[in-house]
Order: structure tokens, then C-alpha cells, then sequence
């Protein structure tokens, strides 16, 4: 499955020497075309999370889900699509427009930022950063202002509370989210995500670190603000929250984002926790990408599976949650695997 | 110090968990609710008054709109009231006493369905919602099969109702009660046990004993405060007397306790059917009744265990084949006066499980 680092080379290649460009320039090409293939990435991961997204739950509610369009249904989000796209553009008259119109992207932007450093497979990382996983924290917390600025250019009061509750929550959750990726770091010794990929070829991080990855799990649904702690756009007490005002396609960025999000956490979970591309039990007739993918649909089905599942929690419960167990769970671990860590290397010296 | 200002909120009419076309101001400090004032009306369509122009047969079709969760039982109340007032209460047959009480009950399983759903929608559990419209079709298709019609039935009549079922309908209702104990467990376990639903529901929106009393609380969301009052027991209607049944009570009257109670109350009224079935007579299904209803000059009321509470209606006969007045006593509109002296200093969150907790229907607030 190394067909697309051949591909890179190739391109690359031909760049240099084919057109005769530099090696800067070179470079500088072939990074905005594989980002392209990111954001192509996303947009089919989209289509493919949708429809399951609809299906699942429509399974979960004895219901039949979409049917009609496409194969079981499958055609439904493009048609979607195309029908936002047709829908007029409402900008309220007393929302603060510059910020309003570009909250939307905003959010996007930093949903494909996050993918900049994921490793898919050996080789097949757009960035492979030495500081990968401290990267994606912080673009991940910049998500928030996204959110943030939606809700208050609106004009709105349910967006108002909305963007409110985003920054209460996001900010809390940001926390426990990073403390029990941090016990996986030490254990790997290193921040880039290919290493720690590599350092789980023998066993996979969350038989070790199985409570941060928990913690890593309820953590990441309050980030990715999906049931039960959706609680940003409450439909039930703020209609649709931060994003009430967005109509057409503005509102289908933050949903497009929202998804993106969804795939991006889910991929981080399986390259700190579940291996990575490694294939388990050594059953390596499938190849790598096809593993990554498989455990980060696992994960997503999880997602899934919590938010038909579960009623929302109330933001006061929350806030409890976050602070007053998650954080203190997960810095317990951070010791807890210090200590671990430090014994194995005296046992071993 | 940091200037902070209250924010007045409109919440409604159009609003996801209003329940229709309820509309109140809230005024917020931070999301706590510092003052709450309920706004009425929207859905007002004068029923006492088109009452006053119609012949008291014609009349029946319209108890749908009040209740339309429950019409089967709004009718009821109605032509029990007409029938006081002619004095014919005795004459009602044995058969059409029995399909009024299967009916009745049917449509309590039917609108605190309803009630489960919308309540598990509120706090955004929405298999929750699936699950509990799955059955509530199941009791809606019986009533449509014996009426015509799922939500506006139009089945009782002035001196017994509209049609008699067969042994046909009877076994489909035999299915829906086997099935309706497991399908009742399954609420139970995934909304009533559910953590996150406890702990959202628990302890919130309390009205307790003498809150419900000064109120005037009535049918289960009184229960849930603690008083043991059903007119179905203590002032036996038609021929409730008969059954044997047990009343449910909650005990501190909070969200939670409201929900139990009615899920409580449903496996009750499967238990009241299966005693109707089990004695049914065959027979005529009306009382010989002029074809022209006047009834003497006078007044009546007469209350009945709604689904939502004490439905009275109090009908003036000025001896004309038109009512003089109707006055249509409204549970809903009642309970709903709770709402500001409970939700005050309520989180937003709460106070829309609080508003569900008391199964509002708006087509009756409103009337």
C-alpha cells in the first residue's frame, strides 16, 4: 500500500525534474495538492458518515433511515448538498458580518489543519511533525474561537448562550483530553505520531493506558460537541445554539467541520490507543491504510452507538464532570504510569 | 466589579420544547431564570363559544381539538355531562359502558406514550421518543379501527358509541396488552434508568403536597405530590366501580416522581383492560335516545380522570337543542400556572424538563 508515497515521489519527481522547478518550489506544490487530498479526504469520509450516522440510527430507533436515493439510501448527502447549496444566504441585519460570515470557515479551516499531521499509514503523513500530537491539541483548542465567534456575531441570544457554553465546555474538556494523551507520550517517549505508532508494533497503548483512553473517549465527544454533550446546540433550550442564524451553506461548513472533527479525533484515538496502522494479531493480508481506517470506523460506530444512546447531560454536571473527576483521574494516571515507567527501567537496567 | 445585565428571553412560540404554541418570558441571570412570565393564547380558538352554535351532537367532533392526545376521553367527559343533564345516565347499555372504559383506557396508554416520548425528547434522548411512539401507534391503529380516525375518533355518542368492535379487533387488542408489560420494562431501561436521565431529572421542578393542593394540580401530576386522589376510585364514573386497580403515587414530587407515576399508570390501565375484556356482555351499544337532543332546562358538570387530569365540562340548557353555555375545565391550563413559581431560579436546562414534566397540551390550555 505504498502506492501513494510512490505516487508522491513521482510527482515530486516529475516537478523537479520534468518542469525543471526547484526543490522549494517543488515542495511547495506537491504540499498543496496532497492538501487537496485532505480535504477530498474529508468530504468522502463525510458522505460515508452521514449515511452511516443516519442508518445507525435509524437501526438504533427501529426505524428504516434514508431508502430512496441511491443504493440504501447512500445518494442522500450529496443531494443534501446540492440542495443547501441552492438555499439563500440569510445574514441577520444586526449581526456583526465580517465575523459572522467568516466563523463558518474559520471552523472548517482548523478541522483541516488537524489532518496535517495524521499518518494514515507508513509514510502517508502530510507533515510529519516532531511535535505531532502537541499540534493537533493546540489546533483543536482554536476550534473553540470558531465556534465563539459564530455565536456571538449572530446577534442572537440562543446563539449567545450557545457560544457561551461552547467555550465553558471546550476549555474544560481540552484539559483531561491532553493529560491522557500525555501518558501515551511518555510511555513512547516521543511527540511525533509516527514514533508512537511505531512503538506500539509489540501491543497496543490502551491495554497499558486503558483508563486514559476512556478518559481520552468522553473527553473527545465534549470536544467534538456530540450527544450526550451536545450541549452547545441544545435543540431542546437553544434551538440549534451557536449556529440558530446560519442558514444554506454557511451552516453546512459547520456541519461539514463538525464531521471532520469527528474523523480527525477518531483517527488520533487510533493512532495513540489502538496501533495505528498495525495490523492485529499479525493478520497482515489487508494492507495498513485499510487497517487505519477499519479501527477509526470502530471508533466512530462508538461515537455513535453513545450519542442515540444517551440523553444530554446538564452543563452543570458537566462542568462537575470535567473538572472534579476527569482532570483528576487522568493526572492519577499521568503518575500512575510515571511510576510504572520508572520501576520497568530499573527492573530492566 | 464587572457590569453584568439580565437577559430577557422569549421562548416561544416557536420553539422546539414549548410544546406547541406556548410562549414565555424568561428573564435570565447567567442561564438561571430569575423571573418566568407565561404567555397563553396562540392556539385559542374559541370552543366554549362555537359550543353555543352548535347542537349539542355536533358538538362531540370538536372535544378532539381540545385534548388532541387524548379525544377519546375528552368526549367522554362531554357526552357523560350531556347525559347528566338529560338524565340518562342509567340507561347508557352494558356494552357501551365497557367499550367506553377499553376505550378510554387505550387512549391513556396513547397520550402518556406520548408523554414518555415527549419527555425523553426534552432531554434530547431521542430513541427514547422511538420507542415509545412505536407503541403508541400500536393503540392509535386499534382506535382507528374502531373509529375511523387515530387522533380525532369521534366515537362517543350521547347514549353510548358510534360502533361496536369484533372479535378480530378484540384479539389485536389482546396482542398490544401481552406486549405492553415488556415494552414498559424497556422504557424503564433505557430512560427511566438511565444515569444521565436520573440525574437530570431527579430532584428537579419539586411541587410538594400543599404546592400541588394551592395549585390545583390534578390526575397523575398531583399523584406524583403524594395525594392519592383518582375521581376513577374515589368518584367512580360509568361503571369504573367495577375494576380493580391500584393508583400509583410518587413520592416528593419531583420531574422524576411525574415520570414514574405515569408509567406506573400505564400498566395499570393495561390491567383495567384486560378486566373489561374478560367481562364484556354482548348487547346494544346504544340507549334509546331521541333523534333531536333537547335537554331540560338546568345545568350540569361532570369531571372525569383525563389523561392529563380533571376534565369537567359544566353545560346551562336553556331547554333549546343548543347549549346555552359550555364551560370546559381544563387541567392543562391549571398545571401550567405552575410553571413560573417552580422554574423561578431554575437552570434553562431544567426548566424545560420541568415544562415537560407536566404534559402540557396546548390545544386544551387554549381551548
Amino acid at each position: 500500500m505504498d502506492i501513494f508515497i510512490k505516487i508522491a515521489g513521482a510527482l515530486q519527481d516529475w516537478l523537479m525534474n520534468g518542469m525543471g522547478l526547484s526543490v522549494t518550489a517543488s515542495e511547495l506544490i506537491a504540499t498543496a495538492v496532497w492538501a487537496l487530498v485532505a480535504i477530498l479526504f474529508i468530504l468522502v469520509n463525510l458522505i460515508i458518515l452521514v449515511w452511516m450516522e443516519r442508518k445507525l440510527g435509524a437501526f438504533f430507533q427501529m426505524r428504516r433511515g434514508p431508502n430512496r436515493l441511491g443504493p440504501a439510501g447512500f445518494l442522500q448527502f450529496p443531494v443534501d448538498i446540492v440542495k443547501v447549496l441552492g438555499k439563500e444566504d440569510i445574514i441577520p441585519a444586526a449581526a456583526d458580518k465580517p465575523i459572522y460570515k467568516i466563523a463558518s470557515i474559520c471552523a472548517f479551516v482548523t478541522t483541516i489543519c488537524a489532518f496535517a499531521v495524521i499518518p494514515f499509514a507508513k509514510g502517508m503523513v502530510l507533515e510529519d511533525l516532531n511535535i505531532g500530537i502537541f499540534y493537533f491539541i493546540a489546533i483543536g483548542s482554536t476550534a473553540t474561537l470558531s465556534l465563539l465567534m459564530a455565536g456571538i456575531s449572530s446577534n442572537n441570544k440562543y446563539s449567545f448562550i450557545g457560544g457561551m457554553r461552547t467555550v465553558a465546555q471546550m476549555i474544560s474538556y481540552e484539559i483531561p483530553m491532553a493529560f491522557s494523551l500525555l501518558g501515551v507520550v511518555m510511555m513512547a517517549g516521543s511527540l511525533r505520531l509516527t514514533d508512537i505508532v511505531e512503538a506500539q508494533q509489540n501491543m497496543w497503548f490502551v491495554i497499558p493506558q486503558a483508563i486514559a483512553f476512556i478518559i481520552y473517549f468522553v473527553a473527545t465527544i465534549a470536544e467534538t460537541n456530540r450527544g450526550p454533550f451536545d450541549l452547545a446546540e441544545g435543540e431542546q433550550e437553544l434551538v440549534a445554539g451557536y449556529f440558530t442564524e446560519y442558514s444554506g451553506i454557511r451552516w453546512a461548513i459547520f456541519f461539514i467541520a463538525e464531521y471532520g472533527n469527528l474523523v480527525a479525533v477518531a483517527s488520533i484515538a487510533t493512532i495513540m490507543f489502538l496501533g495505528g496502522w498495525n495490523a492485529p494479531f499479525g493478520l497482515t493480508f489487508l494492507p495498513p491504510f485499510l487497517w487505519f481506517m477499519i479501527k477509526v470506523y470502530c471508533m466512530i460506530f462508538m461515537f455513535m452507538w453513545v450519542r442515540w444512546t444517551f440523553p444530554r447531560i446538564r452543563i452543570d454536571h458537566l462542568m462537575h464532570f470535567g473538572w472534579k473527576f476527569l482532570i483528576p483521574v487522568s493526572i492519577a494516571n499521568i503518575m500512575v504510569t510515571g511510576i510504572g515507567i520508572y520501576v520497568y527501567r530499573m527492573i530492566t537496567n | 466589579m464587572l457590569k453584568t445585565q439580565e437577559l430577557t428571553l422569549n421562548m416561544g412560540p416557536q420553539h422546539p420544547s414549548t410544546h406547541g404554541v406556548f410562549r414565555c418570558v424568561l428573564n435570565l441571570d447567567g442561564e438561571y431564570i430569575t423571573k418566568v412570565v407565561n404567555h397563553t393564547g396562540y392556539l385559542h380558538r374559541g370552543l366554549e363559544k362555537l359550543a353555543e352554535a352548535r347542537t349539542y351532537t355536533q358538538f362531540i367532533p370538536y372535544n378532539g381539538r381540545l385534548d388532541y392526545c387524548s379525544g377519546m376521553m375528552n368526549e367522554l367527559a362531554y357526552v357523560m355531562t350531556v347525559e347528566k343533564l338529560m338524565g340518562i345516565t342509567e340507561e347508557i347499555p352494558e356494552r357501551a359502558q365497557y367499550l367506553r372504559v377499553i376505550m378510554s383506557e387505550l387512549q391513556r396508554i396513547a397520550s402518556h406514550t406520548i408523554y414518555v416520548a415527549s419527555f425523553s425528547l426534552d432531554i434530547a434522548g431521542f430513541t427514547g421518543f422511538m420507542y415509545a411512539f412505536r407503541d403508541r401507534d400500536r393503540a392509535l391503529d386499534l382506535i382507528e379501527a374502531a373509529s375511523g380516525q387515530r387522533m380525532m375518533p369521534n366515537y362517543m355518542r350521547i347514549g353510548g358509541v358510534a360502533a361496536d368492535v369484533d372479535e378480530n379487533w378484540f384479539s389485536q387488542l389482546q396482542k398490544l396488552l401481552d406486549d405492553m408489560p415488556a415494552s414498559l420494562d424497556e422504557y424503564d431501561g433505557l430512560i427511566t434508568g438511565n444515569e444521565i436521565f436520573q440525574a437530570r431529572v431527579k430532584n428537579v421542578g419539586i411541587v410538594t403536597r400543599e404546592m400541588a393542593l394551592d395549585i390545583g394540580f390534578s390526575g397523575p401530576n398531583l399523584r406524583a405530590s403524594g395525594v392519592d386522589h383518582d375521581l376513577r376510585r374515589d368518584e367512580p364514573y360509568g361503571i369504573y366501580d367495577r375494576f380493580k386497580f391500584d393508583v400509583p403515587l410518587g413520592e416528593q414530587g419531583d420531574t422524576f416522581d411525574r415520570f414514574v407515576v405515569r408509567i406506573k399508570e400505564m400498566r395499570q390501565s393495561v390491567n383495567i383492560i384486560k378486566q373489561a375484556i374478560k367481562d364484556i356482555p354482548e348487547g346494544p351499544i346504544m340507549a334509546k335516545v331521541p333523534k333531536v337532543i333537547k335537554p331540560p332546562v338546568g345545568e350540569a358538570f361532570h369531571c372525569i380522570e383525563n389523561s392529563k387530569g380533571h376534565l369537567g365540562f359544566h353545560i346551562v340548557s336553556d331547554g333549546s337543542t343548543k347549549p346555552y353555555r359550555t364551560r370546559i375545565y381544563s387541567p392543562c391550563f391549571v398545571s401550567l400556572g405552575f410553571f413560573p413559581i417552580v422554574a423561578k431560579g431554575q437552570h434553562l436546562m431544567d426548566a424545560v424538563v420541568t415544562l415537560a414534566s407536566i404534559d402540557i397540551v396546548l390545544g386544551e390550555v387554549d381551548r
